[in-house]
C-alpha cells in the first residue's frame, strides 16, 4: 500500500457516519424549489384566469349565428363570418409561402451552406435577429414593399399573407433546420454508399425523416401569425367587410375584428365586449386546434434513431 | 490461441476448392453507364484477378497527411483485412475505394487507386457512379427508416434500375441470409430488427444495386458475438461472388474470415503532433499471423503492443 491511499483511508475513516445534510443547505434547497414552483403557479394562474374570464363573457356569444353572420353595428346581429373567412385565407396564403420557401432555407443552410464562408455565417445570424423583430417592423414592411411600392398588391388577402408568412419565416427556417440537424449523418452516408445523388438523399431520405419536425415548426409558426394584429393594422386589414374574402380582395381578421369592437364604447344596448369575448373564444379554439395537431404530429411520427 | 492461429490455415484450404469467379449476382441489372468500363492489368499475389490496385496512395485531411504510400491489391474472391491499432488510417482508405471521403470538405487524395484497370479518381469519374458499383457496410447498422422492403429497393430506384422490384428484394435478402427471417414482414420498419439483423440488411441492401466489391468498416463492432458469427458466416458465404475488404480491429475476425491482411501503423511525426498511418506488411492472412516478416506486425498480432 502507498502513502497515498494510506492517507486516503485515513481520512475516509475520519468522516464518521452518513448523516443528515447540514441545516442551511437543505434550506437553500428548499427555498429554490418553492421559488420554480411560484414561478410556475404564477403564470398557471394568470392563464386560468384568462379562460376564465374570456369563457365567462364570451361562451354565451358564441353560437352558430355567431359565425355565419356579417359584422353590424347591432351587436346582437353582428357575427365575425368574413373575419374568419379572412383569417383562414390568411393563413393558407402564409403556409403557401413559408413552406416551401423556409424549409428550402433550412435545406441549404444544413446540407449545403459551407459555414466557413463568411456569408453563410452572416445569413444565419441574421435568420435568428429576424425572429426577434418586433412584428410592427414587419408591418411596415409589408406595406412599403408589398401593399404599395414594388409590389403594389393593395390591402389584400396576398399582401397580409404574406406579410405575416415573412414574420414568421424565421421560425420555420429555425425548426426546418433542426428537424433536418436531427436526421442522424449515417442515413446519409449509407444513402450516398449505394450511389444516391446528395439531392436524391435529400429528397428521398433526409427529408421524409424530418417531416415531422418541419410540419410542427410550420403549424406553431403559423399559430402564431393567426394572433398577429399589428401587421395586419399596417397593411391595411378592414373592420367592417360585408363580403367573402377571396386572394385579391380587401379583407378583415378575427384579432382585427377584436381588436374594433373591444375599442368600442359598450352599453346596455349594444355589448361589444361579450363581442369581443366571443371572438377571442373562437381564435382560441382555432389556436388550441392547431397546436393539438402540432402535438398529435409529433409523438406520431417523432423518429426515435 | 492455439485455435485461433489454425484457423486461417483451414480457410487457406478451402481456397483451393473454391470454384472460379462468376458473374458478381444474376440479378444485378445495368445501371446505364460506361464511365469505369477498365482493363485489368495483371494478377495478384494470389493469381487471381485484381480488383483494386492501390500504389502509393497518400490521404490527407486540409493538407495533414492521415495515410502515406499504401501499396497493395485487392483480387476478386478475396476477403482482405486491414487491421492495426486505432487511428492509423484504416477507415480512412476504406473510404477512398468508394469515394466516399469526397464527402469531407478538404480531403485530398494522391497516388493511385485503380479499379478494374481504371483510375479511380480519374478527371472523368463521377464518384456518383463509382458508389453505384462498389457497396459499403458501416460500422453501426444504418438502415433507412422505411419498411425492410423499402430499405432493400431504395439503391436500385436510385438507380433506376427496371425489372422486378419484388424479386431483386427477395434476391438481395436471400443473398444476405435474411429471407426466412424477414419474408412475412417486409412492410415492418426495419428500426424494429434486432442489431444483427439491421446489419445483415445493410449488407442486403449493398448487395440488391449489384455491385462487385463490398467494403466493411468494422461491420461487426457494434454486434454481439451470435450475430458477429453470423456475419462473418455471411462473409464466407459472398466471397464465392464479391471480393470484400474489411476494417476490423477484431484480429481473431480477421485471422477466422480473411484471406489476405494489411497490417497499419501509426508513425508519429513532429514530435506526436501528427499521425501518419502506413502500411507495415501486406501478405496472405496466415503468414501475417503466423509468421509475419516485421517485428511490429508479429508485436501487434502476438498481443503485445496495440
Amino acid at each position: 500500500m502507498t502513502d497515498v491511499t494510506a492517507a486516503a483511508l485515513e481520512q475516509a475513516a475520519a468522516r464518521g457516519p452518513i448523516g443528515a445534510s447540514p441545516g442551511r443547505a437543505r434550506l437553500r434547497e428548499l427555498g429554490f424549489k418553492a421559488l420554480l414552483l411560484s414561478c410556475l403557479g404564477a403564470s398557471m394562474l394568470l392563464l386560468g384566469t384568462l379562460l376564465v374570464t374570456i369563457g365567462a363573457d364570451g361562451l354565451s356569444r358564441v353560437s352558430l349565428d355567431f359565425i355565419t353572420e356579417y359584422p353590424s353595428i347591432v351587436a346582437d346581429k353582428a357575427g365575425i363570418w368574413p373575419a374568419l373567412l379572412g383569417t383562414l385565407w390568411l393563413m393558407a396564403v402564409c403556409a403557401g409561402f413559408i413552406i416551401p420557401v423556409g424549409v428550402a432555407t433550412a435545406i441549404y443552410l444544413e446540407e449545403y451552406a459551407d459555414s466557413s464562408r463568411w456569408y453563410n455565417r452572416a445569413i444565419e445570424v441574421n435568420i435568428q435577429n429576424l425572429a426577434a423583430v418586433p412584428s410592427i417592423v414587419y408591418g411596415i414592411l409589408g406595406l412599403a414593399f408589398l401593399v404599395r411600392g414594388p409590389l403594389s398588391l393593395g390591402n389584400v388577402v396576398l399582401a397580409g399573407g404574406l406579410t405575416l408568412g415573412l414574420l414568421v419565416l424565421p421560425v420555420v427556417i429555425i425548426a426546418g433546420r433542426e428537424a433536418i440537424r436531427a436526421v442522424p449523418p449515417s442515413i446519409r452516408e449509407g444513402s450516398m454508399a449505394l450511389g444516391a445523388t446528395q439531392w436524391q438523399t435529400i429528397w428521398r431520405q433526409v427529408l421524409p425523416a424530418a417531416i415531422p419536425g418541419v410540419a410542427t415548426g410550420v403549424i406553431l409558426a403559423l399559430s402564431r401569425a393567426i394572433g398577429e394584429t399589428a401587421p395586419l393594422i399596417m397593411v391595411g386589414a378592414a373592420v367592417f367587410v360585408t363580403s367573402e374574402p377571396d386572394l385579391m380582395s380587401r379583407f378583415s381578421a378575427l384579432p382585427i375584428q377584436i381588436f374594433d369592437w373591444i375599442s368600442r364604447p359598450s352599453n346596455d344596448v349594444n355589448d361589444y365586449a361579450a363581442l369581443a369575448a366571443g371572438g377571442i373564444v373562437v381564435l382560441m379554439i382555432l389556436l388550441l386546434g392547431m397546436n393539438a395537431v402540432a402535438i398529435w404530429l409529433r409523438n406520431r411520427y417523432e423518429q426515435k434513431w | 490461441m492455439a485455435k485461433q492461429m489454425t484457423e486461417p490455415h483451414r480457410q487457406h484450404q478451402r481456397d483451393t476448392e473454391r470454384p472460379p469467379r462468376h458473374s458478381p449476382s444474376e440479378t444485378s441489372l445495368d445501371v446505364g453507364s460506361a464511365v469505369l468500363e477498365g482493363r485489368p492489368r495483371h494478377g495478384t499475389r494470389s493469381g487471381r484477378k485484381a480488383i483494386f490496385e492501390l500504389e502509393g496512395v497518400d490521404v490527407a485531411y486540409s493538407g495533414k497527411t492521415a495515410v502515406r504510400n499504401i501499396t497493395f491489391d485487392v483480387a476478386e474472391n478475396e476477403i482482405t483485412a486491414l487491421i492495426g491499432p486505432s487511428g492509423c488510417g484504416k477507415s480512412t482508405l476504406l473510404r477512398c475505394l468508394n469515394r466516399m471521403n469526397d464527402l469531407v470538405p478538404g480531403a485530398t487524395v494522391e497516388g493511385r487507386i485503380e479499379y478494374h484497370g481504371q483510375d479511380l479518381y480519374g478527371a472523368s469519374v463521377d464518384p456518383v457512379e463509382v458508389r453505384k458499383r462498389i457497396g459499403m457496410v458501416f460500422q453501426k447498422p444504418n438502415p433507412f427508416p422505411k419498411s425492410i422492403y423499402d430499405n432493400i429497393a431504395f439503391g436500385p430506384r436510385v438507380l433506376g434500375m427496371k425489372g422486378d422490384m419484388d424479386q431483386l428484394v427477395e434476391a438481395a435478402l436471400r443473398r444476405a441470409a435474411l429471407w426466412d427471417d424477414v419474408k412475412d414482414r417486409l412492410k415492418d420498419n426495419a428500426f424494429g430488427m434486432s442489431g444483427g439483423q439491421q446489419q445483415r440488411l445493410c449488407i442486403a441492401r449493398a448487395l440488391a444495386t449489384g455491385p462487385d466489391v463490398i467494403l466493411m468498416d468494422e461491420p461487426c463492432s457494434a454486434l454481439d458475438p451470435i450475430s458477429t458469427g453470423k456475419i462473418e458466416d455471411l462473409m464466407m458465404e459472398l466471397r464465392e461472388s464479391y471480393a470484400i475488404v474489411i476494417v476490423t480491429h477484431n484480429m481473431q475476425q480477421a485471422a477466422r474470415v480473411s484471406d489476405m491482411t494489411a497490417f497499419f501503423t501509426v508513425e508519429l511525426e513532429d514530435e506526436g503532433a501528427s499521425r501518419t498511418g502506413r502500411v507495415v506488411e501486406f501478405d496472405e492472412t496466415e503468414k501475417i499471423f503466423t509468421n509475419p516478416a516485421d517485428p511490429r506486425t508479429e508485436a501487434y498480432v502476438t498481443g503485445k503492443v496495440g
